[in-house]
């Protein structure tokens, strides 16, 4: 009897169960199907397909793996992307931190959030063409060489003849430090002109006058004319100073003695010529200083191979700047003001706040942030595909970018593209377990 | 369905007559005597052309309406045709007519069995009007696929022709009298080549001319289907050709470094903008296209080009590269697609873009008076009196990893040489590793 009474109790108790089981796996399982057919699926099939050859026909085992380490171009995208994963997360939730605490203090606050939040709602194809603009090397086109080179000439001064070189076989050569000089040494008493081209007729100065074409040097005396060796329209006898050819003005020369110091220095006159009076015997030779001729400042090569990554993380910085702020802000309008209060009643300072209170508080939203932006900035793409110039896009290629362009972008071996996307997978993993985590421990 | 089928025959084998009469007669057009057949069915078809060509292109287009009454629909493809055409194919919307740009995506399409074979009237047209050189470049396993229809000479190098009289110096015959040239052009303050390496193909390019003109056309075939390697001494030394022309500071504006980071239409306004920093650019025709559209230069008085020289003893190289007009199985119209593919061959298609400018044809039969300028007309007359010389882009032929990819392959490695030149057997050992790779996937 009671046996019955038990089963009796039991089997609705089991029913119901059961039917709960049932209404739980119909509400889960159109997301389970959709979990499966667009994530699960597509992992899957990535791992087996990066077992397969080019062709997806072969099977070819582990040589995938093998073939992408050996590639120095895996090993460029390691190496860059791990500099990515460990740079632009830390300088993002630190700006972001400070930028955070700083706004709370400034009276138009959710202006300036507003402001600094902006570049989220461009799209990064728009902003990596905006900084492609921005980091161009030529100074006329690039803003930021702009400044560069606008601040340094401001300072430094620019040479007059950045353009000149000697006219090749007519007795003046380049030395090493970039100075051009006569090859034979004469005596006072002698008479040299220098030839030089490679001046375009824009660049000559306006006082410029023609050559004289001999001059003769009395004793002790060293003369002759700097001269633009070239006779427009062409014609012109190389190393002889013909009618039209105009002399260069305002050029340092030096009259070297054969020991190598400098014996006198003078400039050259209006018509390209100059004299060294009052010489003591012995052979010479004559010398334009390499100041004349320093090649004008270029500024920074921003997308050259050493820079390029820096560069491409700055954009991607100015992007994601304003997320960081905001969500740390939200985080930090939420802390016990009391504690703050307490800190600072108790006579601590500002910095002491920051640092021993606002931060070990802030801490969970801080990893929150980091971690995010660890597992974001893996699958960064468009912003190397489109700041990175042809010649350093090898340079700056992350993982990512070679996953597309090995199994898209030209390779089209999707095997190969499929073991460096499980490569990738395998990297994201612990970030993803680490939020998993933290997201379990916080709900508890 | 059959009913459709049988009138569309009929339509199809009077276009054919009326075709045929046209080319003997070459009087005036009368479709079938004034009828027009094809009215009321639409004609697809997919180019990678945009603006400027787009539009001209239209005009090729509404001819063909005008003559068959076939109404036209237009699709740009953008730059990749094969994914563009491949998903439209899957997704049962084939256009019926594609103007392929690259002889490598002809060979992709007709292997993957794509493609309907010309027909035996085209072919014929092909015979008569066009080098034999073009039908081989269409034809797949022999059986002709490709039209070409329009054509790019690759082997032109442009000047500012007031760079040149201040230099005092005239269009040079010769390669080194072009570097003398070229370093006489430097002597009067003006670098003498814009190159633009920050673009690989146009590197590609240089190379290709050099390689065509000094190892010779059987040569250049081998090396296009990668038969000898690229360490291949003839390689090397086209490379040290270029080389001479790379490591000269003169020669270049802004040396190897303001190269490589000059792309195209940089290295195109350096020569022909407000604001000139060298005397020559090589590359294609298109050249005069931006020199005019972009910085208002009038060609032929502004601008004007020399073919690109002869090498040492070898002949003027003419490489070159065009648009081929194919026909998808898929397509839903196969009839009008017959007929507008045999309407492209005819000159009469080809008069109606040349006029309009921007383009070259390929078929001998165009007369040049067609042509808009005269820069344009010796530019086509170059190109036809290559006749069988011709070559296509080595770099269009190749597998895209190795001679068509942004930073990597070909591309990248001309750009390693044009940072240091010193070393060709290096860049030709680096080169052979790279093709081997990307031929055999």
């Amino acid at each position: 009897m009671t046996t019955t009474l038990t089963a009796g109790a039991a089997g609705p108790r089991r029913r119901a169960r059961r039917r709960r089981r049932t209404t739980a796996v119909a509400f889960v399982l159109p997301a389970l199907l959709l979990l499966g057919a667009l994530v699960v699926y597509p992992v899957l099939f990535s791992v087996g397909r990066s077992f397969f050859d080019a062709a997806g026909t072969a099977f070819v085992g582990g040589d995938n793996y093998a073939e992408m380490f050996r590639d120095p171009a895996t090993l460029t995208a390691l190496r860059n992307s791990a500099i990515w994963v460990v740079v632009a997360p830390t300088l993002l939730t630190g700006l972001g931190l400070i930028l955070a605490v700083l706004v709370e203090k400034v009276r138009w606050a959710t202006a300036f959030k507003l402001l600094l939040f902006m570049p989220m709602a461009v799209s990064f194809l728009a902003a990596g063409i905006i900084f492609r603009l921005a980091y161009e090397e030529d100074p006329d086109k690039g803003v930021l060489n702009a400044a560069v080179v606008g601040v340094h000439d401001a300072f430094a001064g620019t040479s007059s003849y950045p353009t000149a070189r000697p006219r090749e076989d007519q007795g003046v050569t380049e030395a090493r430090d970039g100075s051009y000089g006569t090859a034979e040494a004469v005596a006072p008493g002698s008479t040299v002109n220098l030839g030089l081209v490679g001046v375009a007729p824009k660049e000559m100065p306006a006082e410029a006058r023609p050559a004289p074409a001999a001059a003769k040097a009395g004793a002790g005396e060293l003369r002759g004319a700097v001269y633009l060796d070239f006779t427009p329209g062409g014609g012109g006898r190389p190393g002889v100073v013909d009618p039209a050819e105009r002399g260069l003005p305002g050029l340092t020369v030096e009259a070297v003695r054969d020991g190598g110091a400098s014996a006198a220095t003078t400039t050259t006159a209006p018509d390209g010529s100059y004299r060294f009076e009052g010489l003591a015997d012995g052979s010479y030779t004559v010398r334009l200083p390499a100041a004349n001729f320093a090649p004008p400042f270029e500024g920074v090569s921003w997308l050259g191979p050493a820079l390029v990554t820096p560069a491409i993380i700055g954009a991607y910085l100015w992007i994601w700047t304003g997320f960081a702020m905001v969500l740390i802000g939200a985080g930090l309008s939420s802390l016990p003001r009391d504690a703050l209060e307490a800190a600072r009643m108790d006579g601590a300072n500002e910095w002491q706040v920051f640092r021993r209170i606002t931060v070990p508080l802030l801490a969970p939203v801080l990893t929150v942030v980091f971690v995010t932006l660890v597992i974001n900035v893996m699958k960064v793409f468009d912003l190397i595909y489109i700041i990175a110039p042809g010649p350093v896009q090898e340079d700056a290629t992350v993982l990512a970018t070679r996953m597309w362009l090995v199994s898209f972008g030209g390779g089209n071996d999707q095997g190969l593209g499929s073991a460096l996307g499980v490569l990738l997978l395998l990297l994201v993993i612990p970030a993803m377990v680490f939020n998993v985590r933290r997201f379990r421990r916080s709900q508890s | 369905m059959t009913m459709r089928r049988r009138m569309a025959t009929a339509c199809c084998s009077a276009i054919t007559l009326s075709l045929g009469a046209t080319a003997c007669g070459g009087g005036p057009v009368s479709a079938g005597g004034g009828e027009k057949e094809l009215s009321g069915q639409t004609l697809s078809v997919a180019a990678v052309w945009s603006g400027a060509e787009q539009k001209n292109f239209q005009k090729v287009l509404d001819a063909f309406t005008e003559k068959t009454g076939a109404t036209t629909q237009f699709t740009s493809t953008g730059d990749n045709v094969s994914t563009v055409v491949g998903s439209k194919i899957e997704g049962g919307n084939a256009p019926d007519v594609v103007m392929v740009p690259q002889v490598g995506v002809l060979q992709q399409f007709a292997k993957k069995g794509w493609l309907k074979p010309l027909t035996p009237a085209t072919g014929k047209a092909v015979d008569a009007g066009y080098a034999p050189v073009w039908k081989e470049y269409g034809s797949v396993d022999g059986t002709l696929y490709g039209l070409y229809f329009k054509a790019a000479h690759k082997s032109t190098v442009w000047y500012s022709p007031e760079a040149f009289a201040q230099a005092g110096v005239k269009p040079p015959t010769g390669y080194e009298e072009m570097l003398k040239s070229g370093r006489a052009v430097s002597d009067s303050g003006l670098p003498a080549f814009a190159v633009a390496g920050e673009d690989g193909w146009t590197l590609t390019d240089w190379f290709e001319n050099i390689y065509l003109s000094q190892a010779g056309p059987v040569k250049y075939d081998r090396l296009a289907r990668h038969e000898i390697p690229w360490t291949d001494p003839s390689v090397v030394k086209a490379l040290t050709t270029l080389g001479e022309l790379f490591s000269d500071r003169k020669l270049i504006a802004g040396g190897q470094k303001g190269a490589l980071g000059t792309d195209f239409p940089g290295s195109v306004e350096k020569v022909f903008g407000p604001d000139p920093e060298a005397g020559m650019v090589y590359e294609g025709d298109f050249v005069a296209g931006i020199a005019k559209d972009q910085f208002g230069r009038k060609i032929g008085q502004d601008a004007a080009f020399f073919p690109f020289p002869a090498v040492a003893g070898g002949k003027a190289p003419v490489v070159s590269g065009g648009d081929a007009a194919v026909m998808l199985k898929d397509g839903g119209n196969q009839k009008a697609a017959e007929a507008f593919t045999e309407y492209l061959a005819t000159p009469e298609a080809a008069a109606v873009w040349a006029e309009a400018g921007g383009f070259l044809s390929p078929n001998k039969k165009l007369d040049v008076a067609s042509y808009g300028d005269d820069t344009l007309r010796a530019t086509a007359e170059s190109l036809i009196a290559a006749g069988d010389a011709v070559r296509f882009d080595m770099s269009d032929q190749a597998p895209a990893a190795f001679g068509g990819t942004k930073g990597v392959g070909e591309w990248k490695l001309l750009q390693d040489f044009l940072r240091d030149p010193s070393d060709p057997a290096a860049t030709a050992a680096a080169l052979e590793a790279a093709a081997a790779k990307a031929y055999q996937g």
